[in-house]
């Protein structure tokens, strides 16, 4: 019974981790300046915790099979209630590796939360809604228009469904899109917010989420680094659509967003 | 006031069997409760499963399950299992049972408010049942009933009185939770036996101490909200919800906070999660100890890691929320905490490995379990530190690999704590013994199956596959990894039928199983002094006095190899 | 060779909760008769022990109150009319008349601790304590645990009135936050005192019709700690709610 605890332990634990290291099912490939510290602390977060994993399972099929009563290697079990130099020695390691992985990743984590918005970055509002996406661009004045519960009308979809106040002159340069366009290699700031309950905007590539609250206006950055197309998924439990509660990023030329704006200005009119 | 116990056996079935005030009679209930419960909570994930790999499919009586009513099964699965099942059997099964025995006491201290905490969650089980069968249907909020999802009647199907029907059962188990910790603290306390001191108090004890205090503590909380949430639903309050309108309509709520709802149910729900994991804990020690023929390897550093583990959970119940709007300053400060509370953890799975090494190893069931909790623990434990950082858990909240987490290191191991337990004391509580080749069985399907599971979901949750989706097939790339959960559910429909191997176990054994002697597995705690079953009183007037550690095994020189707590003192030879 | 010893000196198991505490003395070991039964000492103290457990989670009730009463104040929230955060905090106005209950309820506090002492001294005469425990035949005949309850039902009704006034001048429920938590608070207040009422009313009527029990002594004592923890909480809920605003 030993030899088969050990060599399922060890089949269960070298089978999964060879599922890790190969990368069968894994991060996409990151799209936004953030992603490679972020992955790279994934990869020292695996380094430092992977061989724990290996270790532990490893040596515990090891001591099943060999300790087993009966074997050759077990005369009578040692007599020991344990060794206070050893307790220490890897409470103090432990303390060491998990806090020190943490710290590391401090800097990440300062750049993308502590730090607002640099002056020039490319607003979107994003509004989460039962359930769908709105995106909200301010315009030439850079300033966005006053919203009005009361007059939300979500079948209408765009600006009715934000409540867009068309008499506050600061909305009528305002942009409301289904789809989210951003110029490539600038800084986005968006400003989460949401109409009924919590949603969240997550976009896998740029590794990148955060929760859209109703009662607050959240704003976050990131900043995309190449072009294409990326979905947007919910990830806060939202109701009954919250599964296919999804949105588009497109991350096109800084030009293509010019012309892309202008014509959606120009539809105004 | 309630010496229950200068008084002799209850006669009549109803004092004896239904309302009976005889610790050993509610740690049945309760783990009678617990298994049909779990039984149910299976039935649910079961359902969930089905449907995650078959949305279009058309069930017999369930018909075609929509999405909304997936949620619903989700919601359920995660209240039943996490209250009914983690909270109740391991602390209010076994720890009714064994806790008075295994500190000589006669029974719990307040034996009527015992019977009482088992009625009222039985109560609160009944009435969270009900939710799946008024208009609406059961709330589809997710066990955590996020607000302002779980506030507004008007949300989605099933958050109307279902969702009143979920706080009531909620706070009803409160109620009940609280009055079990109170037995178990105070009997603790006042009620061990001559030379039982605390430190020489079996883990399990401990264990079921702890337990308890961060249950005091905790569920007053879980309280609060749940009349706050019942206040915002019912009575037009805005505790939790800001000005919101849901399709267009306004609500009426305005200025609440959806994050305060979090703070109060994390600051509860995350010393929960401990409270679902701790007693398993101690128990792993104690059959560690057992069937290695050896003491425990470091009782002391395990005690205090156990207490670290409990002061500890109430500081870190921030790292549910750092993607919710926090601060990010506080963010950071609740993962450092959440790292620290890695360490004890840590220092029991090295002290588990430690009691293994040269020890002399029998396999039977209990052990095979609790070496199967050791390796689950690790499991889940190891992913513990990657979500505990907030740049990585930017991308990893709110994924499978979340689910993959929790499931292994609370739920999976605490089910295998409560299997090793069924399997060690069931020879204490019915006289026989279970049938050892089909407990093996259930162990080998069990340990793979679950394995089978939830491995996979890490690697679901690296490529971003969400959690709380009913189905897939809406967002392209999460319909790419549909592979994935089709494993998934061919894993959990085996390991789900193989459950019922032990459901047959246990009640054949029960009628027919081999005769059991007072101490089958040649342990040294109290409970295996005594007659199997117990006697009404535990010890026959015979109140123990204890001289021994709980973990004397393989002691040089004694005439054999473990020497039980009431024994004459022993000294080692050297 | 191992030596087995029979040890007599043990480790005598006692809870310790600071000298002179609450909790009565150890007299004689665990107090265990040997019969099986728990003498009143013993019993005494483990009840004690369980209202110390008890009254735990009913302190973390109304500190989970005060956290959302405190963030509840000082949070502000979008105004999407004006897209800026903004403060809509309302003190409410407390009605006089809470002063009134709080007296009535103080009094009762004074009431229940002369009912307790009462009682210590019948359960003494019961169990065979000491003399000095005995209390004097005058004090025996005043009817303390009648005046508490009277004085506790009197309070629950002024709160009942008061809430009734605040109501009048516009504050249910509902109306604003502040309210919200003002009704919260003395509520689940009320509530909890209401179980001491419903304890004395069972004590009152057994002590009417039957004569004096070591277990009615110990269940007054326990109801008279916990009264006196519901007055004292009573005095913190006023004191936020009226200089917390």
């Amino acid at each position: 019974m030993g030899l088969v605890l050990l060599i399922i332990i060890w089949l269960i634990t070298l089978v999964s981790t060879y599922f890790f290291v190969a990368k069968w099912w894994w991060l996409p490939v990151g799209a936004s300046a953030a992603a490679a510290g972020i992955d790279h602390h994934f990869t020292v977060s695996f380094i430092l915790m992977g061989p724990v994993f290996v270790a532990a399972q490893l040596a515990l099929g090891w001591f099943a099979w060999k300790y087993r009563e009966g074997g050759t290697s077990s005369k009578g079990a040692e007599y020991s209630h344990g060794n206070a130099t050893l307790e220490v020695l890897w409470t103090v390691l432990t303390v060491f590796l998990f806090v020190g992985m943490n710290l590391m990743s401090r800097s990440i984590w300062a750049s993308e939360r502590f730090d607002s918005a640099k002056p020039g970055a490319v607003q979107v509002e994003v509004t989460g809604m039962q359930f769908a996406w709105y995106f909200r661009y301010p315009g030439p004045d850079g300033k966005f228009g006053l919203t009005k519960p009361e007059l939300e009308d979500a079948s209408a979809g765009g600006e009715a469904a934000l409540g867009l106040d068309a008499k506050d002159p600061a909305s009528k340069d305002d942009v409301v899109s289904g789809v989210m366009v951003v110029p490539v290699n600038r800084e986005v700031e968006v400003i989460l917010r949401a109409h009924d309950v919590i949603h969240s905007f997550f976009v896998p590539q740029m590794r990148f989420k955060q929760d859209a609250v109703p009662g607050l206006a959240i704003h976050m950055h990131f900043t995309p680094i190449q072009t294409g197309e990326y979905e947007i998924a919910c990830a806060e439990l939202c109701g009954l659509g919250h599964y296919k509660m999804h949105g588009i990023l497109k991350v096109v030329s800084q030009e293509e967003f010019d012309k892309w704006l202008a014509a959606r200005e120009a539809e105004k009119q | 006031m309630q010496a229950a116990h200068a008084h002799e056996a209850p006669q009549g079935f109803i004092r004896k069997w239904i309302f009976s005030l005889d610790h050993k009679v509610i740690g049945l209930q309760y783990y009678f409760l617990a298994l049909a419960a779990v039984f149910v909570g299976m039935f649910l994930s079961l359902l969930m499963r089905i449907h995650l790999i078959w949305p279009t499919a058309t069930l017999p009586f369930f018909g075609e399950i929509k999405p909304e009513t997936y949620l619903s099964l989700l919601t359920m699965h995660g209240t039943i299992m996490v209250f009914f099942v983690l909270t109740t059997a391991p602390q209010g099964g076994f720890g009714n049972y064994f806790l008075p025995i295994q500190i000589g006491a006669p029974d719990m201290a307040f034996p009527v408010l015992n019977m009482l905490s088992f009625w009222t969650t039985f109560l609160g089980f009944i009435v969270l049942l009900a939710a799946f069968f008024v208009t609406g249907g059961a709330p589809l909020h997710g066990w955590t009933g996020y607000a302002p999802l779980s506030a507004l009647q008007s949300a989605g199907p099933g958050e109307g009185l279902g969702a009143d029907l979920w706080i009531t059962s909620i706070a009803i188990f409160c109620i009940g939770a609280l009055m079990g910790a109170l037995n178990f603290i105070t009997t603790t306390l006042d009620m061990r036996a001559k030379g039982m001191t605390m430190m020489r108090m079996p883990l399990t004890v401990w264990a079921w101490f702890i337990t308890a205090i961060l249950g005091l503590l905790a569920f007053g909380v879980l309280l609060s909200a749940g009349i706050l949430l019942l206040m915002d639903r019912n009575l037009g309050t805005s505790f939790f919800v800001p000005l919101v309108t849901v399709n267009g309509q306004l609500t009426g709520h305005k200025g609440g906070s959806p994050l305060l709802w979090q703070h109060l149910f994390w600051f509860f729900g995350h010393p929960e999660v401990y409270i679902a994991i701790l007693p398993a804990m101690g128990l792993c020690s104690q059959l560690l100890s057992v069937f290695s023929r050896k003491p425990i390897f470091g009782y002391k550093a395990m005690v205090y890691a156990m207490l670290s583990i409990g002061f500890l959970g109430f500081m870190v119940w921030g790292h549910h929320m750092f993607m919710s709007g926090m601060s990010p300053y506080t963010a950071f400060a609740f993962s450092i905490m959440t790292m620290g509370i890695g360490v004890p953890s840590a220092i029991k799975t090295f002290n588990w490995l430690g009691t293994l090494w040269r020890g002399r190893i029998r396999f039977h069931s209990p052990m095979l379990f609790a070496i199967g909790f050791v390796s689950l623990f690790v499991t889940g434990g190891i992913s513990g530190p990657f979500l505990a950082q907030p740049v990585l858990d930017i991308y990893l909240h709110e994924t499978y690999f979340v689910i993959a987490h929790f499931h292994l290191i609370m739920g999976v191991a605490s089910i295998f704590g409560i299997f090793a337990a069924t399997y060690y004391w069931f020879p204490k509580m019915f006289g026989k013994m279970m049938n050892e080749p089909l407990a093996k069985l259930h162990f080998w399907l069990t340990f793979i199956g679950a394995y089978a599971i939830f491995m996979p979901m890490h690697y679901y949750g690296m490529a971003a596959g969400l959690r709380r989706y009913s189905q897939s097939t809406e967002v392209a790339y999460i319909l790419k990894l549909l592979p994935l959960q089709r494993f998934i559910s061919i894993a959990a429909f085996i390991t789900i039928a193989s459950q019922f191997i032990f459901l047959f176990n246990l009640f054949w054994s029960m009628w027919k199983g081999k005769k059991a002697s007072d101490n089958p597995w040649e342990a040294t705690t109290l409970e295996w002094t005594t007659a199997t079953p117990p006697p009404h009183d535990n010890f026959s007037g015979k109140t123990p006095v204890v001289h021994n550690g709980p973990y004397e095994y393989s002691v040089p020189g004694a005439p054999r190899d473990f020497v039980m707590q009431s024994d004459p003192e022993i000294e080692p030879a050297h | 060779m191992a030596s087995f010893t029979t040890t007599t000196t043990v480790d005598d198991p006692r809870i310790s909760l600071g000298g002179g505490g609450i909790l009565p003395p150890v007299l004689g070991g665990r107090g265990d008769d040997g019969s099986g039964s728990p003498n009143y000492t013993t019993r005494l103290r483990r009840a004690r022990l369980g209202l110390i457990v008890a009254v735990t989670p009913i302190l973390m009730l109304f500190v989970s109150f005060t956290s959302a009463y405190i963030v509840r104040q000082g949070l502000p929230t979008l105004d999407p009319q004006t897209n800026l955060l903004v403060k809509d905090w309302i003190p409410v106005k407390l009605p006089a008349l809470l002063l009134v209950n709080t007296v009535v309820l103080l009094l009762s506090s004074l009431g229940m601790e002369l009912a307790r002492r009462q009682f210590r001294g019948e359960a003494a005469l019961v169990s065979g304590g000491t003399a000095s425990e005995v209390s004097s035949t005058e004090q025996n005949k005043m009817p303390w645990l009648g005046m508490t309850l009277v004085l506790g039902l009197l309070f629950l009704f002024g709160q009942w009135t008061a809430w009734k006034q605040l109501g009048a001048s516009g504050f249910y429920v509902s109306s604003t936050a502040s309210s919200s938590f003002v009704y919260l608070l003395t509520g689940t207040h009320a509530v909890h005192l209401m179980g001491g009422v419903l304890a004395l009313l069972v004590a009152s009527i057994a002590a009417l019709f039957r004569r004096a029990s070591a277990r009615r002594s110990i269940v007054i004592d326990v109801t008279a700690w916990y009264w006196h923890f519901m007055a004292a909480l009573w005095v913190y809920i006023l004191c936020l709610l009226e200089f917390a605003r």
